[in-house]
């Protein structure tokens, strides 16, 4: 959605208001950005201990429980990222339209696809002028369905079927997630994609801590203080 | 062989004293998991049921499962299921040869119509019409779907039965083939390891031939009695692991205190066996209390799945070999190298555009 037409939609009994800044993120949405980035930070790196452990501790076996602290935090951090996930889903359905952005690309609608190239050449430098969006920009949106939303779904599932092995085959974990299995029956494979997944995701974390403060300094709108504030602030009046 | 013969039947006939076969049946009961009424049970079956013969067919394979099965624990064990029951072919350790033996499987296929069980150990190669294991002047495959037709249910013994092993390691030019990929109308039971547990085998071969139903399968077709926790579960070196001991190197001092071997690429956190409970040569030992990790040889394509001294699993795809960690870390590498361009060619861009905009104004 375009600047021009959230000014639109926003017209009152035929005489258009034009606000300077739009509410955008809800608390909720908010909320889970930050608990989330928190979680996802915590489980790269004790899964990257899991797979690759701390030099061996000294002293008696049943003195020292490292391994353990790390594996008992990765899997209570996995839990509640997948609560925090469903809660999200849920807001996705009852929240605002910018809620829903990120579990979706309008895949057929010719006119996303027309301004997410046009997004593609303001970054490579060549278009100079990006356009003002209310929500994510298309390019945005794109990439976040695609290297956040998808992946940490497909985590929480590999992730509760690894957990299920040690739950064991009478346990619920399996009972849901067990179906992982059938797709890799070697469950050495379903521990290197839920590694893999964890590189796809930190190789977005880069990109997008990266693009949201250049955005900050370089475009038009608020882009940091929106996903701590909810409230989008446009700085000109341009199209 | 007459009609209706019991299993105990032919056990007494071949001298076997009651005392011994109530010992078998004790035994049996016990390494199955079953209650103390269990072998009394099992006892009745054995003396009311008919006989349910066994055929054992040999495709592409090495015969470590055989082996490993005359090497049961319990010498009676072995010696009551392999040449007194139900054995009725088995052409690697039978005294019947050529013709004769060939008409063994005849007979039985139609005397015992739907009612034996075909133990397979080895797979069959479907490349060149199967012509990579030729088989009493027939591609292996084809007496396999022959005998397959009327068996009750057939037994995959071993990795290669089971998953193809290493006849299927990649490039897998024979295109060596499971059982349940070729035979997909009977029931499967898959009894995988290289080679199987002999108690494991045995205790199978006991249950399905007493009871005269599979025992309870898990998702992947294998016996759960056996098979439904991994090596890592019950490894006795587990302590180890939680604590974050662990064996850095060969011969190093945590490998002489007995440290987990983790590091050194066990597989025991991903591999379903009975190893860590079992163990091998009539309970003596595992691979892990002589202080090597498992390889995992009880799983899908554990050839496959890189060096069994890697923890992390080498990705051959794309031409490139690595594990997920390097993949990952070229990745962000690549991807941190283009944002400080990026930011580079912004700042850049940012001066100039300045600059051109007061030269216009
Ligand atoms: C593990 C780290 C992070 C992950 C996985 C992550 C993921 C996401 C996702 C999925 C969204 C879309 C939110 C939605 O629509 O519900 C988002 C938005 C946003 N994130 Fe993050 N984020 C992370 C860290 C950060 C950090 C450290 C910053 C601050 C520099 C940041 C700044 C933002 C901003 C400003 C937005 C809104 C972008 C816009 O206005 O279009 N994020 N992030
Ligand atoms: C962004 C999310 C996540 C990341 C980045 C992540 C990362 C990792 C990594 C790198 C490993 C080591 C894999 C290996 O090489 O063996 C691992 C293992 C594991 N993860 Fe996650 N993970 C995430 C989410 C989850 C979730 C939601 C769960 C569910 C509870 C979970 C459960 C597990 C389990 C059970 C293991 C295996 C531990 C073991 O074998 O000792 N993970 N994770
Ligand atoms: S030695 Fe292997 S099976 Fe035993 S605890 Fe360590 S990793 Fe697990
Ligand atoms: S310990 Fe592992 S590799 Fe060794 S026999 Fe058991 S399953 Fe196979």
């Amino acid at each position: 959605m375009t600047i021009h037409e959230t000014l639109a939609a926003a017209a009152h009994g035929g005489k258009a208001v034009e606000r300077q800044s739009i509410y955008v993120y809800e608390a909720p949405v908010r909320i889970w950005h930050w608990v989330n980035a928190v979680l996802i930070l915590t489980l790269a790196l004790t899964g990257y201990f899991i797979g690759s452990p701390l030099p061996s501790v000294p002293g008696e076996a049943s003195a020292n429980f490292l391994m353990g602290y790390i594996r008992f935090i990765h899997f209570a951090a996995g839990q509640v990222l997948a609560v925090f996930l469903i809660l999200r889903v849920y807001w996705a359905f009852v929240g605002n339209i910018h809620a829903r952005q990120i579990f979706h690309v309008p895949f057929w609608s010719g006119r996303f696809w027309k301004e997410w190239l046009h997004e593609v050449r303001c970054y490579t430098f060549l278009a100079r002028q990006p356009k003002k969006y209310v929500g994510h920009n298309p390019l945005a949106q794109f990439t976040m369905f695609l290297m956040v939303t998808l992946p940490l779904f497909f985590m929480v599932i590999t992730g509760f079927a690894l957990y299920s092995e040690g739950a064991g085959r009478d346990s619920w974990e399996y009972a849901l997630f067990g179906w992982v299995f059938s797709i890799w029956p070697n469950s050495q494979d379903t521990h290197t994609v839920h590694h893999l997944g964890m590189w796809v995701i930190l190789v977005f974390v880069m990109v997008h801590i990266y693009v949201a403060i250049r955005e900050d300094i370089m475009s038009r709108q608020s882009i940091i203080s929106s996903m701590i504030s909810g409230e989008r602030l446009f700085k000109d009046r341009e199209d | 062989m007459a009609a209706a013969e019991t299993l105990y039947d032919v056990i007494r006939r071949q001298g076997i004293t009651r005392r011994s076969f109530t010992k078998f049946c004790s035994l049996t009961a016990a390494s199955l998991g079953f209650g103390p009424g269990a072998a009394t049970a099992m006892a009745e079956a054995l003396e009311t049921k008919e006989r349910v013969p066994v055929i054992w067919m040999h495709g592409l394979e090495c015969t470590c499962c055989s082996e490993s099965f005359i090497r049961s624990a319990h010498p009676l064990v072995k010696d009551v299921v392999l040449s007194m029951i139900s054995l009725d072919y088995d052409d690697t350790i039978m005294a019947a040869a050529g013709h004769q033996a060939e008409a063994i499987l005849k007979e039985t296929k139609e005397k015992y119509k739907g009612k034996y069980i075909l133990a397979v150990e080895g797979n069959a190669p479907l490349n060149e019409d199967g012509m990579f294991c030729i088989d009493g002047g027939k591609p292996f495959v084809e007496k396999l779907k022959w005998m397959a037709e009327d068996a009750m249910a057939i037994i995959a013994w071993g990795a290669c039965a089971s998953w193809g092993c290493v006849q299927a390691a990649k490039p897998n030019p024979t295109q060596a083939t499971p059982i349940d990929k070729v035979i997909l109308d009977k029931p499967i039971i898959k009894v995988p390891g290289c080679p199987p547990i002999a108690e494991v085998m045995t205790g199978v071969v006991t249950f399905i031939t007493t009871f005269g139903k599979l025992p309870e399968l898990d998702r992947q077709g294998r016996p759960k009695m056996f098979y439904s926790q991994r090596i890592h579960d019950k490894c006795y070196r587990r302590a180890h692991f939680d604590a974050g001991q662990f064996v850095e190197e060969w011969d190093d001092e945590g490998a002489r205190k007995g440290y987990c071997l983790y590091k050194m690429g066990c597989k025991g956190p991903t591999t379903y066996n009975a190893c860590s409970t079992v163990r091998w040569n009539g309970g003596v030992s595992f691979p892990i209390q002589s202080g090597h990790g498992c390889i995992g040889c009880s799983e899908d394509g554990f050839w496959d799945n890189g060096s069994f001294y890697d923890r992390l699993t080498n990705l051959h795809r794309f031409g490139v070999e690595a594990n997920a960690d390097k993949v990952g870390m070229t990745a962000a590498g690549i991807v941190g190298g283009a944002i400080a361009a990026h930011a580079a060619v912004t700042a850049f861009k940012r001066v100039t555009t300045k600059r051109e905009k007061a030269d216009a104004s």
